[in-house]
């Protein structure tokens, strides 16, 4: 395990300053300032197409920056690396070919970790995310959820400083969505890695963040709010501060998506 | 009895159909069979020979151990020669799907040899590697390899760009993505390029042993002229199409078998 748990498993800052970022000489999002704290969970919340994916794309470096610096514990983003864990919306991004130990094995085999050590570090992060009994399974034999399960696991084992999840639960039925929010509340909790997590459900946002973020409708989308939800985890959602929070970000939210609509044409009957 | 029905059981396994389907296809050939019995009795056995008269030379050219060492020749020919072309063909298509410089480098030559039937290259084979066996050979490997290397790149192309960012966030360098993501992704294009190519071995060594062996299927077929043999030319064809559909299964089954995890479709 010494090569695995000596690893630093404090969070890391991402910092971002005046970022944009142009897809076909487009720009997708403009003038970004944002600073996710060591060890913070923030939720980016926006209507779809509003460049979270991308501004979350920048920060796994998949895509550079036209303009502004992006820094990970003060290191300029250059790539991809194992320091930013990236959980992916489409559970596609398994291997199929490997089994569910496999898969969370990947990482620490890519640097060279030994048979047995990495096997147990696997196990650990596969109990950690309660798939002990799935762990000789392909993901073909599993369930949505238990594949998303699998794919935190093999992110996690790679200790990363830095979390990135791209709606990892929207595609799970309300009820899965439940249990999984929970879970990940707890392993962050327990883990403590910075996470920086794009949803556009509202309620999944109080639930998780420290702060979120809220973004204005692209193309060239900007910041538009950042709240902090000051509440004590594990979070009551039918609470009246909840409550209160919810309407604010869905009233901000509301506005952007009436916004590109008139600017599409297609406002007629909302508008009233 | 025991026999029969597990002879019915092996072809069922071979044929990997549900029993249903299994009969439904014995009932079609008998039919054909049939039909084929019917036609015959309006021709001569030169046009047309009966299937009972060519299940009586198969039977004589087993015998006489003709049969067999033309399957042997071809099989081997067709074995040595397609395994070459898929291990040249798959790394070869692997190294350009992924590298473009090494793409843009043998395209040109792959555009190019593609159009032309590896039959056209019998003459130059035998001028350049002897009258032996290694000019067929060779000749069936050229055939695979462009089919096996095209599919490849197809494969390649075709890889999860989701699975490959995957695989970057993981810490994966660019050579282990190619080891470990770009390799099993392409193996189902591959399968079915190797499959391809294997139809195809056949077609090149029947025209290869026609227009220079001794031995070998095509060898037989185009003999059988000189005797005015006809019903050893259909002895030669049907053995052909066995030989193929039973080659194919065998390959599909060994993919079944081996490479499940990789969701090859056969």
């Amino acid at each position: 395990m010494a090569s695995i748990s000596s690893l630093p498993p404090a969070g890391a800052e991402i910092r971002l300053e005046k970022i944009s970022i142009e897809f076909g000489g487009l720009p997708v999002v403009s003038d970004i300032d944002l600073t996710v704290g060591a060890g913070e969970f923030v939720c980016l919340l926006g209507p779809s197409g509003c460049g979270k994916s991308t501004l979350m794309n920048l920060v796994a470096g998949f895509v550079p920056a036209a303009a502004g610096l992006a820094t990970i514990g003060g290191n300029p983003i250059d790539g991809p690396g194992r320091d930013r864990g990236v959980v992916f919306q489409s559970t596609e991004a398994l291997f199929p070919w490997l089994t569910v130990q496999e898969n969370v094995e990947y990482g620490p085999s890519m640097r060279g970790v030994g048979r047995a050590e990495r096997a147990e570090a696997a196990r650990h992060y596969i109990d950690l995310v309660g798939l002990s009994h799935a762990a000789s399974r392909f993901p073909a034999e599993l369930s949505g959820g238990m594949r998303q399960r699998a794919q935190i696991a093999r992110v996690l084992i790679n200790e990363p400083s830095v979390v990135l999840m791209d709606e990892p639960f929207g595609a799970l039925d309300a009820q899965t969505r439940e249990v999984m929010q929970a879970e990940l509340d707890r392993i962050w909790q327990a883990t403590r890695p910075t996470i920086l997590f794009i949803t556009h459900d509202i309620w999944e946002a109080i639930l998780l963040a420290d702060r979120v973020v809220t973004m204005t409708a692209g193309p060239g989308a900007r910041l538009k709010t950042i709240a902090p939800i000051a509440l004590p985890h594990p979070r009551e959602l039918a609470s009246p501060e909840a409550l209160e929070i919810y309407r604010e970000l869905r009233e901000g939210i509301a506005e952007e998506v009436r916004r590109t609509l008139q600017a599409q044409g297609l406002d007629r009957g909302i508008a009233a | 009895m025991r026999t029969a029905s597990s002879l019915i059981e092996f072809a069922k396994r071979v044929s990997g159909a549900a029993p249903g389907r299994f009969f439904t296809g014995l009932l079609s050939v008998m039919l054909g069979v049939f039909l084929w019995e019917v036609l015959s009795w309006r021709f001569t056995p030169l046009f047309l020979p009966s299937p009972g008269l060519t299940l009586q030379s198969a039977v004589e050219l087993w015998d006489d151990g003709t049969l067999i060492q033309s399957i042997g020749a071809s099989l081997a020919r067709i074995m040595a020669g397609w395994s070459l072309g898929v291990l040249i063909g798959f790394p070869l298509g692997m190294l350009m799907g992924y590298f473009p410089f090494v793409r843009r480098l043998l395209d040109p030559y792959v555009e190019f040899f593609r159009f032309i039937p590896p039959i056209s290259f019998i003459t130059l084979a035998v001028i350049w590697l002897g009258p032996g066996e290694l000019s067929k050979v060779i000749l069936i490997t050229y055939t695979t390899v462009f089919i096996v290397m095209i599919n490849t790149i197809a494969g390649v192309v075709a890889t999860s760009e989701l699975r490959l960012r995957a695989a970057a966030a993981l810490g994966a360098s660019r050579f282990k993505i190619l080891t470990t993501v770009i390799f099993p992704s392409t193996i189902p294009s591959m399968v079915t390029g190797a499959r391809v190519a294997m139809g195809n071995s056949f077609l090149t060594i029947v025209s290869a042993e026609i227009v220079a062996a001794q031995t070998g299927l095509g060898s037989l077929i185009w003999t059988s002229r000189n005797y005015g043999k006809t019903e050893w030319v259909f002895v030669g064809i049907i053995t052909l199409g066995v030989l193929g559909y039973l080659c194919d299964r065998i390959v599909r089954l060994f993919v079944k078998r081996t490479l499940k995890r990789y969701a090859v479709a056969v």
